[in-house]
Protein backbone atom coordinates (compact mmCIF):
# COMPACT_ATOMS: atom_id res chain seq x y z
CA UNK A 1 0.00 0.00 0.00
CA UNK A 2 2.59 2.72 -1.19
CA UNK A 3 0.20 4.38 -3.57
CA UNK A 4 -0.14 8.05 -3.48
CA UNK A 5 -4.03 7.69 -2.34
CA UNK A 6 -3.28 5.12 0.38
CA UNK A 7 -0.75 8.30 1.96
CA UNK A 8 -3.09 11.18 1.04
CA UNK A 9 -5.75 8.92 3.33
CA UNK A 10 -8.15 8.27 0.54
CA UNK A 11 -10.32 5.12 1.72
CA UNK A 12 -10.65 2.78 -1.48
CA UNK A 13 -14.21 1.67 -0.65
CA UNK A 14 -15.50 5.57 -0.55
CA UNK A 15 -13.95 6.27 -3.79
CA UNK A 16 -15.67 6.93 -6.87
CA UNK A 17 -15.79 4.74 -9.74
CA UNK A 18 -12.40 5.06 -11.93
CA UNK A 19 -13.56 4.88 -15.42
CA UNK A 20 -12.18 1.89 -17.12
CA UNK A 21 -9.90 3.95 -19.72
CA UNK A 22 -7.84 5.26 -16.40
CA UNK A 23 -7.97 2.08 -14.71
CA UNK A 24 -5.53 0.16 -17.21
CA UNK A 25 -2.74 -0.88 -14.29
CA UNK A 26 -5.58 -2.96 -12.96
CA UNK A 27 -6.96 -5.94 -15.22
CA UNK A 28 -8.48 -8.05 -12.26
CA UNK A 29 -11.81 -8.22 -11.57
CA UNK A 30 -11.50 -5.72 -8.58
CA UNK A 31 -10.16 -3.18 -11.28
CA UNK A 32 -9.21 -0.24 -9.10
CA UNK A 33 -9.33 -1.12 -5.50
CA UNK A 34 -6.25 -1.47 -3.66
CA UNK A 35 -7.61 -4.71 -2.32
CA UNK A 36 -6.37 -8.03 -1.42
CA UNK A 37 -6.21 -9.25 -5.07
CA UNK A 38 -4.66 -6.58 -6.81
CA UNK A 39 -2.21 -8.19 -9.63
CA UNK A 40 0.51 -5.18 -10.31
CA UNK A 41 3.62 -3.84 -7.77
CA UNK A 42 2.61 -1.63 -5.56
CA UNK A 43 4.96 1.11 -7.54
CA UNK A 44 2.75 0.82 -10.60
CA UNK A 45 1.48 4.33 -11.12
CA UNK A 46 -1.87 3.40 -12.49
CA UNK A 47 -1.47 6.11 -15.75
CA UNK A 48 0.76 3.44 -17.18
CA UNK A 49 -0.31 0.18 -18.48
CA UNK A 50 2.75 -1.77 -17.62
CA UNK A 51 6.01 -1.84 -15.78
CA UNK A 52 7.94 -1.47 -18.93
CA UNK A 53 6.37 1.13 -20.03
CA UNK A 54 6.59 3.36 -16.67
CA UNK A 55 10.07 2.65 -16.52
CA UNK A 56 10.96 3.14 -20.00
CA UNK A 57 9.16 6.72 -19.94
CA UNK A 58 10.86 7.38 -16.52
CA UNK A 59 14.30 6.40 -18.08
CA UNK A 60 13.28 8.67 -21.38
CA UNK A 61 12.79 11.39 -19.43
CA UNK A 62 16.07 11.57 -17.42
CA UNK A 63 17.37 11.56 -20.61
CA UNK A 64 15.44 14.49 -22.18
CA UNK A 65 16.37 16.15 -18.73
CA UNK A 66 20.17 15.26 -19.29
CA UNK A 67 19.70 16.98 -22.55
CA UNK A 68 19.05 20.12 -21.55
CA UNK A 69 21.72 20.38 -19.08
CA UNK A 70 23.89 19.36 -21.77
CA UNK A 71 22.83 21.96 -23.82
CA UNK A 72 23.21 24.49 -20.52
CA UNK A 73 26.68 23.55 -20.17
CA UNK A 74 27.50 23.74 -23.96
CA UNK A 75 26.13 27.16 -23.53
CA UNK A 76 29.46 27.58 -21.18
CA UNK A 77 31.91 25.53 -22.98
CA UNK A 78 30.70 27.55 -25.98
CA UNK A 79 31.43 30.98 -24.48
CA UNK A 80 34.68 29.70 -23.40
CA UNK A 81 35.89 28.44 -26.64
CA UNK A 82 34.68 32.21 -28.26
CA UNK A 83 37.00 33.99 -26.01
CA UNK A 84 39.68 31.77 -25.91
CA UNK A 85 39.73 32.45 -29.57
CA UNK A 86 39.94 35.89 -28.66
CA UNK A 87 42.55 36.11 -26.26
CA UNK A 88 44.32 33.44 -26.93
CA UNK A 89 47.35 34.24 -24.54
CA UNK A 90 45.68 35.59 -21.24
CA UNK A 91 43.80 31.80 -21.48
CA UNK A 92 46.98 30.35 -22.03
CA UNK A 93 48.70 32.34 -19.09
CA UNK A 94 45.25 31.93 -17.18
CA UNK A 95 45.97 27.84 -17.22
CA UNK A 96 49.14 27.64 -16.47
CA UNK A 97 47.99 28.82 -12.80
CA UNK A 98 45.63 25.33 -12.45
CA UNK A 99 47.57 22.83 -11.13
CA UNK A 100 47.63 19.45 -13.55
CA UNK A 101 48.49 17.07 -10.35
CA UNK A 102 45.03 18.05 -8.85
CA UNK A 103 42.77 18.01 -11.95
CA UNK A 104 44.13 14.09 -12.73
CA UNK A 105 43.61 13.39 -9.19
CA UNK A 106 39.90 14.67 -9.26
CA UNK A 107 39.76 13.21 -12.85
CA UNK A 108 40.72 9.61 -11.33
CA UNK A 109 38.27 10.23 -8.27
CA UNK A 110 35.10 11.17 -10.42
CA UNK A 111 35.92 8.26 -12.34
CA UNK A 112 36.23 5.51 -9.53
CA UNK A 113 32.86 7.20 -8.12
CA UNK A 114 30.98 6.55 -11.76
CA UNK A 115 32.52 3.12 -11.51
CA UNK A 116 31.04 2.65 -7.63
CA UNK A 117 27.79 4.12 -8.99
CA UNK A 118 27.38 1.91 -11.82
CA UNK A 119 28.16 -1.30 -9.25
CA UNK A 120 25.14 0.53 -7.33
CA UNK A 121 23.10 0.35 -10.06
CA UNK A 122 23.86 -3.54 -10.82
CA UNK A 123 23.62 -4.04 -6.85
CA UNK A 124 20.06 -2.76 -7.27
CA UNK A 125 19.41 -4.48 -9.89
CA UNK A 126 20.04 -8.22 -9.04
CA UNK A 127 18.90 -7.46 -4.97
CA UNK A 128 22.00 -6.71 -3.27
CA UNK A 129 20.40 -4.39 -0.25
CA UNK A 130 24.46 -4.69 1.60
CA UNK A 131 26.64 -4.62 -1.66
CA UNK A 132 23.78 -1.41 -2.69
CA UNK A 133 24.65 0.45 0.47
CA UNK A 134 28.31 0.02 -0.24
CA UNK A 135 28.48 1.54 -3.24
CA UNK A 136 25.98 4.07 -2.82
CA UNK A 137 28.68 5.02 0.31
CA UNK A 138 31.50 4.51 -1.27
CA UNK A 139 30.06 6.91 -4.43
CA UNK A 140 28.74 9.05 -1.45
CA UNK A 141 32.54 9.87 -0.20
CA UNK A 142 34.62 9.80 -3.46
CA UNK A 143 31.87 13.02 -4.19
CA UNK A 144 32.82 14.62 -1.00
CA UNK A 145 36.49 14.03 -1.79
CA UNK A 146 36.03 15.77 -5.42
CA UNK A 147 34.89 18.65 -3.97
CA UNK A 148 38.09 18.82 -1.11
CA UNK A 149 40.26 18.75 -3.64
CA UNK A 150 38.21 21.29 -5.95
CA UNK A 151 38.04 23.03 -2.68
CA UNK A 152 42.09 23.24 -2.23
CA UNK A 153 42.45 24.63 -5.73
CA UNK A 154 39.76 27.37 -5.23
CA UNK A 155 42.07 28.41 -2.35
CA UNK A 156 45.10 28.65 -4.04
CA UNK A 157 43.16 30.69 -6.95
CA UNK A 158 41.64 33.04 -4.26
CA UNK A 159 44.96 33.69 -2.18
CA UNK A 160 46.95 34.65 -5.37
CA UNK A 161 44.29 37.58 -6.11
CA UNK A 162 43.02 35.05 -8.75
CA UNK A 163 39.35 35.48 -8.04
CA UNK A 164 37.46 37.65 -10.87
CA UNK A 165 36.53 40.94 -8.93
CA UNK A 166 37.68 44.03 -6.91
CA UNK A 167 40.69 42.23 -5.54
CA UNK A 168 42.14 40.78 -8.75
CA UNK A 169 45.43 40.94 -9.17
CA UNK A 170 47.25 40.96 -12.68
CA UNK A 171 51.09 40.96 -11.12
CA UNK A 172 51.53 37.12 -12.23
CA UNK A 173 50.81 37.88 -15.86
CA UNK A 174 52.55 41.46 -15.90
CA UNK A 175 55.66 39.94 -14.23
CA UNK A 176 55.47 36.08 -14.50
CA UNK A 177 59.01 35.69 -12.57
CA UNK A 178 57.14 37.73 -9.24
CA UNK A 179 55.26 34.02 -9.48
CA UNK A 180 58.15 31.36 -9.25
CA UNK A 181 56.12 27.85 -8.74
CA UNK A 182 54.24 28.32 -12.28
CA UNK A 183 57.25 30.53 -13.90
CA UNK A 184 59.71 27.69 -13.26
CA UNK A 185 57.06 25.40 -15.31
CA UNK A 186 56.08 27.35 -18.24
CA UNK A 187 58.68 30.05 -18.80
CA UNK A 188 56.19 32.57 -19.74
CA UNK A 189 56.85 35.88 -21.17
CA UNK A 190 54.72 38.93 -19.52
CA UNK A 191 51.93 39.93 -21.05
CA UNK A 192 50.67 43.60 -21.98
CA UNK A 193 48.64 45.38 -19.45
CA UNK A 194 45.54 45.02 -22.11
CA UNK A 195 46.00 41.21 -22.39
CA UNK A 196 47.21 40.29 -19.15
CA UNK A 197 43.82 42.17 -17.98
CA UNK A 198 41.67 39.80 -20.12
CA UNK A 199 43.34 36.51 -18.03
CA UNK A 200 39.79 37.81 -15.60
CA UNK A 201 38.06 36.64 -18.23
CA UNK A 202 39.46 32.99 -18.07
CA UNK A 203 39.42 32.91 -14.83
CA UNK A 204 35.37 34.05 -14.45
CA UNK A 205 34.46 31.19 -17.20
CA UNK A 206 36.88 28.71 -14.86
CA UNK A 207 34.81 29.42 -11.48
CA UNK A 208 31.77 29.46 -13.69
CA UNK A 209 32.25 26.14 -15.17
CA UNK A 210 33.93 24.43 -12.45
CA UNK A 211 31.27 26.16 -10.10
CA UNK A 212 28.47 24.73 -11.82
CA UNK A 213 29.92 21.60 -11.90
CA UNK A 214 30.62 21.58 -8.15
CA UNK A 215 26.85 22.31 -7.57
CA UNK A 216 25.99 19.67 -9.34
CA UNK A 217 27.82 17.77 -7.51
CA UNK A 218 26.62 19.07 -4.27
CA UNK A 219 23.07 18.21 -5.29
CA UNK A 220 23.83 14.60 -6.21
CA UNK A 221 25.46 14.14 -3.19
CA UNK A 222 22.49 15.35 -1.25
CA UNK A 223 20.49 12.88 -3.35
CA UNK A 224 23.03 9.92 -2.51
CA UNK A 225 22.45 10.89 1.01
CA UNK A 226 18.69 10.27 0.96
CA UNK A 227 19.54 7.23 -1.22
CA UNK A 228 21.80 5.47 1.01
CA UNK A 229 19.39 6.01 4.19
CA UNK A 230 16.50 4.29 1.78
CA UNK A 231 18.65 1.70 0.65
CA UNK A 232 19.43 0.79 4.38
CA UNK A 233 15.80 0.05 4.83
CA UNK A 234 15.53 -1.88 1.86
CA UNK A 235 14.49 0.39 -0.65
CA UNK A 236 15.47 -0.32 -4.50
CA UNK A 237 16.77 -4.20 -4.12
CA UNK A 238 13.05 -5.77 -4.52
CA UNK A 239 12.57 -4.70 -8.22
CA UNK A 240 11.94 -1.06 -8.36
CA UNK A 241 15.54 0.40 -9.45
CA UNK A 242 14.40 3.10 -11.33
CA UNK A 243 15.44 5.65 -9.33
CA UNK A 244 18.85 4.39 -8.24
CA UNK A 245 18.99 3.81 -12.16
CA UNK A 246 17.96 7.86 -13.00
CA UNK A 247 20.23 9.00 -10.38
CA UNK A 248 23.05 6.77 -11.86
CA UNK A 249 22.36 8.37 -15.18
CA UNK A 250 22.90 12.17 -13.57
CA UNK A 251 26.10 11.09 -12.01
CA UNK A 252 27.53 9.60 -15.13
CA UNK A 253 26.57 12.54 -16.78
CA UNK A 254 28.52 15.09 -14.25
CA UNK A 255 31.25 12.75 -14.53
CA UNK A 256 31.02 13.45 -18.89
CA UNK A 257 30.87 17.34 -18.24
CA UNK A 258 34.19 16.67 -15.79
CA UNK A 259 36.09 15.10 -18.40
CA UNK A 260 35.35 18.27 -20.97
CA UNK A 261 36.08 20.64 -18.25
CA UNK A 262 39.57 18.66 -17.46
CA UNK A 263 40.91 18.49 -21.44
CA UNK A 264 39.40 22.31 -22.03
CA UNK A 265 40.64 24.17 -18.86
CA UNK A 266 44.02 22.24 -17.45
CA UNK A 267 45.12 20.38 -20.82
CA UNK A 268 45.09 22.24 -23.84
CA UNK A 269 47.07 25.21 -23.63
CA UNK A 270 50.08 23.81 -21.54
CA UNK A 271 52.28 25.03 -24.55
CA UNK B 1 16.08 -11.88 -6.27
CA UNK B 2 12.93 -12.47 -4.99
CA UNK B 3 11.02 -10.41 -7.80
CA UNK B 4 12.08 -9.40 -11.45
CA UNK B 5 13.98 -6.32 -12.12
CA UNK B 6 11.88 -4.33 -14.08
CA UNK B 7 13.87 -3.65 -17.09
CA UNK B 8 14.08 -4.99 -20.26
CA UNK B 9 17.45 -4.55 -21.34
CA UNK B 10 19.96 -7.15 -19.76
CA UNK B 11 22.08 -6.48 -16.51
CA UNK B 12 25.38 -5.04 -17.15
CA UNK B 13 27.34 -7.07 -14.90
CA UNK B 14 30.80 -5.66 -12.81
CA UNK B 15 33.04 -7.35 -15.97
CA UNK B 16 32.24 -4.70 -18.09
CA UNK B 17 31.89 -2.17 -15.57
CA UNK B 18 35.62 -2.71 -14.55
CA UNK B 19 36.92 -3.10 -18.38
CA UNK B 20 35.74 0.32 -18.54
CA UNK B 21 36.82 1.62 -15.79
CA UNK B 22 40.16 0.84 -17.04
CA UNK B 23 40.04 2.74 -20.50
CA UNK B 24 38.86 5.53 -18.66
CA UNK B 25 41.97 5.18 -16.42
CA UNK B 26 44.09 4.56 -19.34
CA UNK B 27 42.68 7.43 -21.44
CA UNK B 28 43.04 10.05 -18.33
CA UNK B 29 46.74 9.01 -18.18
CA UNK B 30 46.96 8.75 -22.26
CA UNK B 31 45.78 12.25 -22.30
CA UNK B 32 47.48 13.89 -19.14
CA UNK B 33 50.89 12.45 -21.07
CA UNK B 34 50.34 14.11 -24.29
CA UNK B 35 49.74 17.25 -22.73
CA UNK B 36 53.16 17.44 -21.49
CA UNK B 37 54.29 16.59 -25.06
CA UNK B 38 54.52 19.86 -27.61
CA UNK B 39 51.86 18.94 -30.63
CA UNK B 40 51.54 22.62 -31.74
CA UNK B 41 48.06 22.41 -33.42
CA UNK B 42 47.38 18.88 -32.50
CA UNK B 43 47.36 19.39 -28.49
CA UNK B 44 43.90 20.35 -28.30
CA UNK B 45 42.40 18.44 -30.83
CA UNK B 46 44.25 15.17 -29.38
CA UNK B 47 42.92 16.25 -25.92
CA UNK B 48 39.25 16.77 -27.11
CA UNK B 49 39.88 13.07 -29.45
CA UNK B 50 40.25 11.57 -25.84
CA UNK B 51 37.65 13.09 -23.92
CA UNK B 52 35.15 12.45 -26.46
CA UNK B 53 36.24 8.88 -26.58
CA UNK B 54 36.03 8.52 -22.85
CA UNK B 55 32.75 10.37 -23.03
CA UNK B 56 31.31 7.88 -25.09
CA UNK B 57 32.60 4.86 -23.00
CA UNK B 58 30.73 6.32 -20.09
CA UNK B 59 27.53 6.99 -21.52
CA UNK B 60 27.28 3.57 -23.76
CA UNK B 61 28.09 1.67 -20.92
CA UNK B 62 27.57 2.88 -17.64
CA UNK B 63 24.71 4.81 -18.64
CA UNK B 64 23.69 1.79 -20.34
CA UNK B 65 23.02 3.78 -24.12
CA UNK B 66 24.28 0.45 -25.70
CA UNK B 67 21.36 -1.17 -24.67
CA UNK B 68 18.90 1.53 -24.81
CA UNK B 69 15.88 1.94 -26.73
CA UNK B 70 15.98 3.64 -30.51
CA UNK B 71 13.97 6.40 -28.85
CA UNK B 72 16.85 7.18 -26.80
CA UNK B 73 19.26 6.76 -29.09
CA UNK B 74 17.33 9.10 -31.60
CA UNK B 75 17.02 11.63 -28.49
CA UNK B 76 20.92 11.85 -27.65
CA UNK B 77 21.76 12.23 -31.15
CA UNK B 78 19.07 15.21 -31.71
CA UNK B 79 21.04 16.57 -28.86
CA UNK B 80 24.48 16.07 -30.06
CA UNK B 81 23.38 17.52 -33.58
CA UNK B 82 21.59 20.73 -32.30
CA UNK B 83 24.77 21.66 -29.69
CA UNK B 84 26.87 21.17 -32.40
CA UNK B 85 24.67 23.18 -34.80
CA UNK B 86 24.45 25.69 -32.46
CA UNK B 87 28.10 26.08 -31.85
CA UNK B 88 29.08 25.89 -35.55
CA UNK B 89 26.72 28.85 -36.14
CA UNK B 90 28.31 30.22 -33.06
CA UNK B 91 31.58 30.21 -33.93
CA UNK B 92 30.78 31.11 -38.16
CA UNK B 93 29.36 34.57 -36.71
CA UNK B 94 32.14 35.36 -34.73
CA UNK B 95 34.86 34.43 -37.52
CA UNK B 96 33.13 36.82 -39.80
CA UNK B 97 31.97 39.50 -37.90
CA UNK B 98 35.53 40.71 -38.01
CA UNK B 99 36.43 39.20 -41.58
CA UNK B 100 40.22 40.77 -42.75
CA UNK B 101 40.67 42.71 -39.41
CA UNK B 102 42.52 40.10 -37.67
Amino acid sequence: MRGWKARIGIAGKKRRPVPNSQATANSGPDGGEHGENHDHPSYLRHHFHSVEQQADAANFAMWIFLATEAMFFGGLFTAYLVYRNWYFPAFVAGSHQLNVIWGTLNTVVLILSSFTMAMGVWCAETGRRRGLVLCLSLTFVLGIGFLGIKGIEYREKIEKHHFPGLQYNLSSFLDPQSDPDVFKQYHDKPLSLDMARHTEIYFSLYFAMTGMHALHMIVGIGVLGFMIFRARAGAYTSGHVTFVENFGLYWHFVDIVWIYLFALLYLISRH
Amino acid sequence: MSEPSEHAHPIVGPGVYLVILFALLVGTALTVWASFVDLGFWNPIIALAIATTKAALVLLYFMHLKYSSKLTMLAIAGCAFLFLTLISLTLAEYISRAWGNW
